[in-house]
């Protein structure tokens, strides 16, 4: 039943018209969207020094508390309300894990991130068991009918503002400056008389916050219901991509571009004639097979801040 | 952020105890949490001890309830309990092979059921070895497998008929002759549905090309919806949602879609035009029966066909976008009498898909 391609010639061709390059372009941009608003928050993050790898428990918190209030008061807007004070909590408690108690960061971040799924799908079934609840009112695309440019306005949000913003006050600003200094020695930060701690807690609640936008996204606005597993590894591709972009917001972006990109071809190219026979689980891989690829490229010679996976205590 | 004022060099003695205690709390809630979520034992019958007649049923899941797989067995079972015909306690989420194991000797031992129906596919030995311990209790398990004597039979969503219905529908709904659909992976019990429906797409419009992606997982609406996308900037004009997400994307491109498992009409009710539904009472029957009778080393798969109510097509939503011609719907009405009588019988292939289906190739 496969319609084998008649030849090297129809197969290049069957290629070439079945791309849809303003689809592949539009697709490009939504699936980017979490991973922008989460990776610049892991940015924030990161650059004071701490790995935060509740970021995938925080996504899903964001995504389920985003519609749990969505649904209970009719609003998305309210839902996404919710979802950045959750997002603070979470970051609180990464916090309190981490810079007051100074735990291990990566046994803190993947307990919170255990923690805060298994939260979510206990309260999920306490409330909903055997029901599939969806929003009355969710975000609608702006521009319906428009190619490329019918998106959410969370996704304008994150690479018209959120991003060159946050470029600009970790480049520009005397935040940025502290968050720069408390991630790469702390002991001199401290010494000029910046709070490690205030420092590091800050960070954590603002980019867990957008973190749980980035959750929220696919919620409130891309599908207007939730499901378990909702986030599927979105925030350790995150990880990854700030890795790979070095702890700067631009690559962050330009790396979720990429991830993006060449998940939107796969699904254009899988269903075409001369690529259907290709193992699906071959394309599948595409996506995290360019991070990966990116990562071994540009991520070799990374220099991780100097008080990286360092808890600080004076003395 | 303003400069905090400093503080004592180290928190005293008696804060840190505090905040210890405050972790302690912490984690102590967090495994309260996933014992929550991942084993709970519920009882549905008055106060979960065998205190009546009934037989006791006990299910066990692989995956959480949620999964629309074991949640139409689990509501299988509940329907069962309302018709005061089982009692029921069931534990979900043994997601592991070993703790399948473990779970199954420990409920066999200490609860006495008098039947235990669940799913193998993650655990299929763990089953089989448990199975052969308990030679007394029937075991039905949800399975790819052959059933294993004397105890273990064998359940599987054999949805085909619907599916060949379906495929009728979005052939003859589809204008531009294309047909997306999103499963979740190449396995045997999802290509045999979508096989299904791609031959009953051809036999209302030969002229259609059928595309089907795969997610490779359960549940990512995310990735569902935008593989359906990419089914719409390819021409489909129907969808068919083997996995959430898709309806969301049909919504937005306003064209017909096709559910899965259970009616999805109420979450879009402008474009849902039907859904494959998975009815596992007849099976549940099945198993109550071989309580009275003794177990039996059987393949129920049967009892989830159309014929004996084990599956069937949700009511088709005539207002649905674009609408459904009415000599469309008796033609669906009149195979679906053939399948039911007999003298129909919805071919089952397993083999695995391409990603495009020119159907007049077939």
């Amino acid at each position: 039943m496969v319609a084998a391609p008649r030849s090297t010639y129809s197969c290049v061709w069957g290629w070439v018209v079945s791309i849809d390059l303003l689809a592949l372009v539009g697709a490009m941009l939504t699936i980017a969207t979490p991973l922008v608003w989460a990776g610049i928050g892991e940015v924030v993050v990161e650059r004071t020094g701490i790995l935060n790898l509740g970021i995938e428990g925080t996504m899903y918190l964001g995504a389920f508390i985003g519609f749990l209030a969505a649904l209970r008061t009719g609003s998305p807007w309210l839902g996404l309300l919710a979802a950045v004070v959750s997002g603070v909590v979470a970051g609180l408690a990464m916090a309190l894990l981490t810079v007051t108690l100074g735990l291990n960061q990566h046994v803190s971040g993947l307990g919170l991130t255990l923690f805060l799924i298994a939260v979510c799908e206990f309260t999920f079934r306490l409330l909903y068991a055997g029901e599939r609840p969806t929003l009355e009112q969710k975000f609608h695309t702006l521009l319906p009918g428009v190619a490329v440019l019918n998106q959410h306005w969370l996704t304008y949000v994150a690479f018209l503002v959120l991003a060159p913003a946050a470029w600009w006050v970790l480049r520009s600003t005397g935040m940025g400056y502290r968050l720069h200094a408390v991630g790469e020695n702390f002991e001199a930060a401290d010494v000029a008389g910046i709070s490690v701690a205030a420092t590091r807690y800050v960070a954590l609640m603002v980019g867990s916050a957008l973190m749980t936008v980035g959750g929220a996204f696919l919620t409130l606005a891309v599908l207007g219901s939730y499901t378990l597993d909702i986030i599927n590894g979105r925030g350790w591709v995150c990880i990854a991509l700030v890795i790979f972009a070095q702890w700067r917001v631009w690559p962050t972006v330009f790396g979720a571009l990429i991830f993006a990109v060449t998940d939107a071809l796969q699904l254009q190219l899988a269903i075409t004639t001369a690529f259907g026979s290709i193992p699906r689980e071959l394309m599948l891989a595409l996506p995290y097979l360019a991070v990966i690829t990116a990562l071994a490229v540009w991520g070799r010679k990374v220099r991780y801040p100097g008080s990286y996976l360092r808890a600080y205590r004076r003395g | 952020m303003h400069r905090q004022p400093r503080r004592a060099p180290r928190p005293h003695p008696t804060v840190r105890r505090r905040f210890a205690v405050l972790a302690g709390i912490a984690v102590l809630s967090l495994v309260a949490a996933c014992g929550g979520a991942t084993g709970e034992s519920t009882s549905n019958g008055d106060d979960g001890g065998k205190d009546s007649d009934l037989p006791l049923i006990y299910g066990v899941f692989a995956t959480p309830l949620e999964e629309p797989w074991d949640g139409a067995i689990h509501a299988a079972l509940e329907s069962a309990v309302e018709d005061g015909v089982i009692e029921y306690k069931h534990v979900d989420n043994v997601s592991t092979s070993d703790a399948m194991e473990r779970a199954l000797r420990d409920i066999a031992t200490n609860e006495q059921p008098d039947a235990i129906i669940g799913d193998a596919f993650a655990a299929e030995e763990a089953v089989r070895k448990v199975a052969a311990e308990f030679p007394d209790i029937p075991f039905a398990f949800g399975s790819g497998e052959k059933p294993a004597g004397p105890n273990l039979s064998v359940f599987d969503n054999w949805l085909q008929d619907p599916a060949y219905l379906a495929g009728m529908l979005a052939g003859g709904l589809t204008k531009s002759d294309t047909v997306g659909v999103v499963g979740a992976m190449p396995i045997p019990e999802v290509n045999r549905i979508v096989n299904a429906f791609v031959l009953g797409v051809k036999e209302t419009n030969p002229e259609v090309t059928v595309k089907v992606s795969f997610i490779n997982t359960f549940f990512d609406p995310a990735a569902a919806k935008q593989a359906a996308q990419a089914h719409v900037s390819a021409g489909a004009d129907v969808l068919f949602a083997e996995r959430d997400g898709v309806i969301a994307a049909a919504e937005e491109a306003d064209v017909p879609v096709i559910g899965m498992m259970v009616d999805q009409l109420e979450e879009a009710p402008g474009h849902v035009a039907t859904s494959l539904i998975w009815h596992m009472r007849p099976t549940v029957d099945a198993v109550v029966e071989q309580v009275e009778n003794g177990p039996e080393a059987v393949d129920l798969g049967e009892y989830s066909f159309m014929n004996v109510d084990g599956s069937e097509l949700a009511p088709l939503n005539m207002d649905v976008v674009g609408g459904i011609p009415d000599d469309l719907a008796t033609r669906l009405e009149d195979v679906e009498k053939s399948i039911r009588d007999g003298s129909f019988t919805t071919p089952v292939d397993e083999s695995a898909l391409a990603g495009s289906i020119d159907v007049s190739e077939l």
